[in-house]
């Protein structure tokens, strides 16, 4: 099995690359891959705790939760999460889901099979 | 044994129309930091290259502090080279858009040893080439 490491800056809901990436990742789950999530810029949006499901809008909360369970690690960028107003206490509370600063991502790409970088809007 | 990742930092769109350039800077800086999460030895060698619009962020003397309030994209190419990051722009897309090559970023007064290097695009893509990933902002 190999380790693979998404990066992701684009935003939720307001961009369906995130959508795409969730569901590489619990792809990659399924297969007994090991897999990081980096969400920087306006992907930290994932990291907000308390999102709603409607029908119009995507609903990633409950299958990254699901996924992370299965073994996804999930990673944060503090400061750009703190930058909009995204504090500790507001990020979804699961023991696989972090928030560090960009080395982490770094450190994981050098350890990582491949990397599947997706840029912000 | 010792294992040097090459990751490549592609910038690609304008500053301040969208956060990427400045992310892609402070992603490659941030392997000043990295060691804490390697094995001992292990590095991460960043390269930034600035190609189509990407260029526009390459223009010196920035004002974002009085305009925006916010550290320009010029302080964040400073800071790169202060690092001793290659930082590469290309030759034929700064042309394009009219920058010269007198009027880049540059960190002499500040102390940097590295300047920024503009290339033709086909040192880059021999750069791209050779790198262990590829990262497009």
């Amino acid at each position: 099995m190999a380790k693979l490491t998404i990066g992701c800056f684009s935003s939720l809901v307001g961009s369906m690359s995130l959508d795409f990436a969730v569901g590489l990742a619990e792809a990659a789950i399924e297969k007994g891959h090991e897999v990081d999530f980096w969400m920087s810029g306006n992907a930290v949006m994932l990291s907000k705790k308390g999102q709603k499901s409607f029908k119009d809008y995507s609903f990633l909360d409950k299958r990254i939760r699901a996924a992370m369970d299965k073994g996804l690690n999930m990673c944060a960028c503090e400061a750009c999460a703190e930058s909009r107003g995204f504090h500790k206490e507001d990020t979804v509370d699961h023991p696989k889901f972090i928030r560090k600063s960009m080395d982490w991502y770094l450190a994981s790409c050098h350890t990582a099979d491949r990397v599947l970088h997706i840029g912000g809007e | 044994m010792a294992k040097s990742t090459s990751m490549a930092f592609l910038v690609q769109r304008a500053g301040y129309k969208s956060e990427n350039p400045k992310l892609a800077l402070t992603h490659a800086i941030a392997s000043q930091s990295v060691e804490i999460y390697l094995e001992d030895g292990d590095s991460v060698v960043p390269i930034v290259a600035f190609v189509g619009e990407g260029v526009l962020n390459c223009k010196n003397n920035q004002k974002a502090m009085e305009v925006y309030d916010i550290t320009s994209t010029e302080n964040h190419i400073q800071s790169a080279l202060l690092c001793d990051l290659k930082v590469l722009i290309c030759k034929e897309d700064l042309a394009r858009y009219g920058i010269s090559e007198a009027d880049v970023p540059d960190a002499a007064a500040m102390g940097a040893d590295m300047t920024v290097q503009v290339v033709p695009w086909e040192q880059i893509h021999n750069e791209l080439k050779a790198a262990d990933h590829l990262l497009f902002f």
